[in-house]
């Protein structure tokens, strides 16, 4: 059982950092070129040069690719007019369309918009070339990403895989644990020696909350090194607020282990918990787009303020003042989910 | 020692147990017996402290196990019927953690278990978990004196344990007698019950009769024989036509018959030979626990 322990986060970081990727890659595209000009081919070109598209096919009859496209072999479908490269000569309006493959909405929402960015960008550089006056270029946005300048989603996801690791070793080692004492027996014995409640709560944390440290220590050890996330914040203001994170977290699991009478029961409950917990945490969607309502939820999740914070710290660097309320937050819900599990723990039956 | 007065306890609609009244002395091996849901680990229950009665009380040393129940736990040596060691702990672990938990050290009590745990010495190292169930039992044993309690609670040690090993454990109960412990010790083993100095015999929560063995195998209300006969099959179906039985079933080798007092032997004699044709040996009885016990369950 030991090596699990200390295996599974190096693991899990391994495999989710690089597979919970948030950038669409190998987005299979169809071009139905009606046109069948140099413009339109240049078009083709720069779509089939770009890193997320791979061409498929490309047809220059009425053939559309929609069989490819129920078969599976085909996400998006461009479909570029006949009189595409006059229009783009006379600087008239010119309709091309996208078709995507909407089953999943996030990879098609997302292949929409590069595609498009790529046809802006194409009919910009034709229309700077022949030195007409482009109509859309307006405005030009220049946008810069601060604290994560290349946009590298490993800086945002290993630490928000980090968080998961700390949340699940240590709500599920609390939540069934006193629980398994009810099913093998051994806390009919233990309950009748005179050991105070409290000693029991604490002798249950204490190894989980070092168990819990130290899949932290590795975890973080496995995002400098083979990540090379950045760790701009202090290090101490970090294992202060895991430590008090995991004492809320083990009194969760502890509460629920003693609400229960079975394993199966405690598994049920903390999966229900750590679900919801960690879909609405911003982990992987950000708390500001879910409604009102839910946004007020998460003010109840802890796991979204050890989410805010590890990213505050690691990325940004912020100091205590900045997660002063945070800290608050969870360690007076450490104390009372704490003071709850205490005295819900009951030695009679 | 302990005193259980008019306890009850019931689940729902399920009375499991109903106004039991025990007294046990200073120094007393004290036997419950009765067969498997007789209420006997519910009673115990009560007794640790762990289960609340719903009527009546139980007091061990002047400590009542509701009010004084940490002083209770102090005092009280448990073995549960269930092993409830920590199987991934060692033996030598488990001995050290439940005398830590009552603020002792196994060298200050070792004098107490030493004859038990000399057996166990050996495997000292030895995860609780891979122990026989005999081992377990003496590993439970020792927990549970290492604290140096006043009164023991074993509830149903014996059961699930190979006869030698059932036999030797009682004889290290009669062992902690002699050291002055006051045992309190459920089973549903019939011949177990001779051991005790007093036993209860205890069916649907209520008990039946409560005494010495002695006494109790004393106040059987018919006469036994044993007869026995080279077919015991014909013998038990003729001896199940004879009006005058009581009650008749098969002992071993032989069959055990109860029949009125005013009875003679040459009644049944005459009675037999009239129905088989071959040798058989008839011989009156003292009739001993097992077969009060199994009239007074008859009787209820």
């Amino acid at each position: 059982m030991k090596p699990i322990l200390f295996v599974m986060p190096i693991v899990q970081l391994a495999v989710l950092a690089y597979t919970a990727d948030f950038t669409v890659k190998n987005i299979n595209i169809f071009i139905q070129d009606q046109d069948k000009s140099t413009i339109s081919q240049g078009l083709i070109n720069k779509i089939d040069a770009s890193d997320n598209f791979v061409l498929t096919q490309v047809s220059y009859s009425d053939f559309d690719g929609i069989e490819a496209m129920q078969s599976n072999n085909v996400d998006v479908i461009l479909s570029i007019p006949q009189n595409f490269s006059k229009d783009m000569n006379t600087n008239s309006h010119t309709i091309v369309s996208i078709t995507a493959d909407a089953i999943n909405g996030t990879k098609a929402g997302i292949s929409i918009n590069y595609l498009q960015n790529i046809i802006s960008d194409y009919i910009k550089e034709y229309a700077a070339q022949k030195g007409m006056v482009n109509t859309k270029a307006g405005i030009e946005i220049v946008k810069r990403d601060w604290f994560n300048p290349m946009l590298n989603y490993k800086y945002f996801m290993v630490p928000g895989i980090l968080v998961l690791l700390v949340t699940m070793i240590a709500l599920f080692l609390s939540g069934m644990n006193i629980v398994r004492e009810k099913e093998i027996g051994t806390i009919e014995q233990l309950n009748v020696t005179p050991i105070k409640k409290y000693q029991f709560i604490i002798g249950k944390l204490l190894p989980f909350l070092i168990i819990g440290l130290i899949e932290f220590t590795i975890g973080i050890g496995v995002a400098l090194l083979w990540f090379k996330v950045p760790f701009v914040g202090s290090v101490l203001l970090m294992y202060l607020f895991t430590t008090v994170y995991l004492v809320l977290i083990l009194g969760m699991g502890m509460l629920i282990s003693t609400i229960t009478d079975t394993q199966q029961q405690a598994l049920f409950l903390s999966w229900f918990f750590s679900v919801i917990f960690i879909l609405m945490s911003g982990l992987f969607t950000p708390v500001e787009s879910m409604p009102i309502w839910a946004q007020k939820i998460t003010l109840f999740n802890p796991i979204m303020y050890y989410t805010e914070v590890i990213r505050l710290v690691m990325l940004k660097g912020s100091t205590f003042s900045s997660i002063s309320f945070h800290f608050i937050v969870i360690s007076s819900s450490a104390v009372v989910i704490n003071i709850l599990a205490m005295l819900n723990y009951r030695k009679t039956t | 020692m302990i005193n259980i007065k008019n306890i009850k306890k019931s689940y729902g609609d399920i009375t499991a147990v109903d106004d039991i009244t025990i007294h046990v002395r200073k120094g007393q091996l004290f036997g419950l017996i009765g067969p498997d849901g007789a209420g006997k680990t519910s009673l115990f229950r009560m007794l640790t402290s762990l289960l609340i009665p719903d009527e009546g009380s139980a007091v061990i040393m002047g400590y009542d196990t509701v009010k004084d129940y940490r002083k209770v736990r102090n005092i009280l040596g448990y073995m549960p019927e269930r092993f409830s060691l920590y199987m991934d702990l060692s033996v030598e672990e488990n001995l050290n953690f439940f005398a830590t938990v009552f603020n002792t050290t196994i060298e200050e009590n070792y004098h107490l278990i030493k004859d038990i745990y000399k057996v166990l010495e050996p495997f000292k190292d030895r995860r609780a978990g891979d122990l026989s169930g005999g081992m377990k039992q003496k590993l439970a044993l020792c927990c549970a004196l290492i604290h140096k309690p006043e009164v023991l609670l074993l509830d149903e040690p014996t059961t699930g344990v190979d006869p030698v090993s059932r036999k030797e454990f009682w004889e290290m109960l009669k062992s902690l007698q002699t050291k002055g412990f006051t045992t309190f010790v459920s089973t549903p083993f019939l011949d177990d019950a001779e051991l005790c100095d007093e036993v209860a015999l205890i069916q649907d929560g209520k008990i039946l009769d409560m005494d010495s063995p002695q006494n109790i195998a004393k106040k059987y209300p018919h006469k036994l024989w044993s007869i026995s006969a080279s077919n015991n099959y014909k013998l038990l179906r003729a001896i199940g036509n004879y009006e005058k039985k009581k009650s008749a079933f098969a002992f071993g080798n032989s069959v055990h018959l109860a029949t009125a007092n005013e009875v003679e032997i040459e009644e049944i004699q005459n009675y037999l030979k009239s129905i088989i044709d071959y040798d058989f040996e008839i011989k009156p009885i003292e009739p001993n626990i097992e077969d009060a016990f199994m009239e007074l369950m008859k009787e209820e």
